[in-house]
């Protein structure tokens, strides 16, 4: 009768119920091998990687790797380590996630509380920007930048990433004002509110989690972009994820394993953090950029 | 008197204006930027440009240039085949994954971060860490040597037969977790009565999720399959710090082929042609998915 107690599950026997835990274990472990890896290799010396397991812990656990990732690792043509460019990355995505957090928040609004004729196919093709494959605006953008003397800069990465992000920022706060009552909307309108009014009193104070969620996936998609810091970033804008691969694909002579792995998990830490403290708003955002388009 | 209902006029008139202004900036930059920049960009596939754009029209040569280079069949077939093991592998996967957590397993909610955490990271860290991971000098062949299992192979990612499967495998790790939490979504979201009720008919298990769970979950699958498929056509950070390509061309891709001819070739005019059908590609998925989206919503 157990069948009654387990709402959701299936009626299953105890040899399929053991092999649904091995294959849910083994998986977990698929998934974190690679990570777990690169944890551990990180901290070995650089011989006990080249002359022995990777799958065996430290015999002699270091942070010397760490260190010199961070503040020596020759990265192009510069021994600067990641340092410089992960602080390339914070000043471009902090003023990028904000300005594409609130554009978004205000499209949204009015997309969804101030409507009119055409606004859904307006809503459609800024939402098809999402999805464009950049490629098809490498060329043009790449001219523009060049033209308003942009180029190389950071701010010229902090303008590429609103641009593309606005079309999801977008998405995620006309979604969550879609439910909102407009009937508490109509009746500060009625009272004289404004347009601004209306928005700082009555729809902010209840955005936070959908702007914990926009700030969320706009943080890890652009601190995690690659193609548009390695088409239009220079040596000092050059955000992290280029000097991780900069770092690993053109170090001549011998490769230090501990060091590309350390690299890569200063590069990966803000984001896991992240993923980490607010896991469930990162699912969130996720999802409602998908099932409920 | 007479002035007060002018000024309410004026008011709401005001009132009306400001949405639109608000939205403005917004509406004009994805115009000029996405829009304005996919008509030059169109404009460019059909002219002479090398390393410069040029504006001399020479009509449909770059597309006829274009499939005549075995780099960009390279490019296709391999996007082909990553694509649909891709989509296909984590969507196995990630449907597996749900259904088995959806059993009331002890533990979910320790096990479920650990199949998502990856897609958080950076496809160029994913690279790095199954570059080496797979790396047969010192990876996974390197240590079953250690471990006892002499003639245990595994180089794929040197062999330009199979290097491709190995990009696959790494973009599976990154995505399959999501699909899981797309699928368990649409699984707890399935009306219990319904099981319960077949339950009580005698279903068997097989019988509920062919008739009942499968058919619910469509808007999952299609959700699924509409978003890995964008992330395929758009793949590149990930072939980039994995194989860089190679060995060879083995793991090229449209998205590689097309930032070399651009930018490293200086073949401007053949680079804009195949972003062009890199954009085709997705608006004939993304268009109608996106249409019906928007219609239901009314």
């Amino acid at each position: 009768m157990s069948v009654a107690t387990q709402d959701t599950a299936l009626r299953t026997g105890r040899v399929s119920r053991a092999f649904i835990y091995l294959f849910l274990l083994l998986m977990a472990l698929f998934y974190l091998l690679p990570f777990g890896i690169m944890v551990i290799n990180s901290l070995k010396p650089l011989s006990e990687i080249t002359g022995g397991n990777m799958m065996s812990l430290p015999q002699v656990w270091t942070l010397d790797a760490w260190r010199s990732t961070w503040s020596t690792a020759q990265i192009g043509v510069e021994p600067t380590g990641m340092r410089p460019y992960f602080w390339n990355s914070i000043k471009m995505v902090v003023p990028a996630v904000a300005i594409s957090t609130v554009l978004g928040a205000l499209n949204g609004y009015v997309l969804t509380k101030w409507r009119f004729r055409g606004d859904t196919i307006l809503f459609g093709l800024m939402l098809f920007s999402c999805f464009i494959p950049f490629q098809i605006v490498l060329i043009p953008m790449a001219r523009v930048l060049g033209l308003t003397g942009l180029a190389g800069s950071t701010t010229g990465l902090i303008l590429v990433h609103v641009v593309y992000g606005i079309g999801f920022s977008t998405l995620y706060f006309r979604n969550y004002y879609a439910v909102f009552p407009t009937e508490l909307v109509r009746a500060a309108m009625m009272d004289g509110a404004g347009f601004f009014r209306i928005f700082w009193r009555i729809l902010m104070p209840s955005s936070g989690p959908i702007t914990v969620v926009c700030i969320i996936w706009q943080f890890t998609n652009i601190w995690n972009d690659f193609l548009f810091g390695a088409s239009f970033a220079d040596f000092d804008s050059q955000p992290i994820t280029v000097a991780l691969n900069n770092l690993v694909n053109s170090s001549t002579g011998v490769k230090e394993y501990n060091v590309h792995f350390a690299g890569a998990i200063y590069a990966a830490l803000p984001t896991l953090l992240v993923y980490i403290v607010a896991g469930r708003y990162f699912v969130r955002g996720l999802m409602s950029g998908s099932v409920k388009g | 008197m007479a002035s007060a209902p002018a000024q309410a006029d004026l008011r709401t008139r005001l009132q009306n204006f400001i949405p639109k202004l608000v939205l403005a900036p917004s509406v004009a930059v994805i115009f000029l930027f996405v829009y304005g920049f996919i008509i030059f960009t169109l404009y460019l596939s059909f002219t002479d440009s090398r390393i410069l754009p040029s504006y001399n029209l020479v009509g449909f040569e770059n597309y006829s240039k274009l499939f005549r280079l075995s780099h960009w069949t390279t490019s296709i077939t391999n996007l082909a085949i990553f694509a649909s093991l891709y989509i296909g592998i984590s969507t196995l996967i990630g449907l597996a994954l749900a259904t088995f957590l959806d059993q009331k397993i002890r533990g979910e909610g320790l096990l479920r971060p650990i199949y998502l955490y990856p897609m958080a990271l950076s496809f160029i860290v994913t690279g790095t860490a199954w570059k080496w991971l797979l790396d047969p000098g010192i990876g996974l062949e390197h240590t079953m040597h250690l471990w006892g299992w002499e003639s245990f192979q595994f180089g794929w990612i040197k062999n330009s037969d199979y290097a491709i499967y190995t990009v696959v495998l790494a973009a599976v790790w990154q995505s399959s977790g999501f699909v899981m939490a797309m699928f368990l979504a649409g699984l707890r979201g399935i009306d219990n009565e319904i099981l319960k009720a077949a339950q009580m008919d005698g279903a068997s298990n097989f019988q509920m999720y062919r008739r009942i769970i499968l058919p619910q979950l469509r808007p999952a699958f299609l959700s699924a399959f509409v978003i890995l498929s964008h992330l395929a056509v758009k793949s590149y950070d990930l072939v980039i710090a994995l194989t860089g390509g190679g060995p060879g061309r083995a793991t090229e891709l449209p998205a590689t082929f097309m930032y070399s001819y651009t930018f490293t070739r200086n073949q401007m005019g053949i680079g804009a042609s195949s972003a062009v059908i890199m954009l085709m590609t997705i608006a004939a998925i993304m268009v109608p998915y996106l249409y019906a989206e928007l219609r239901e919503k009314k």
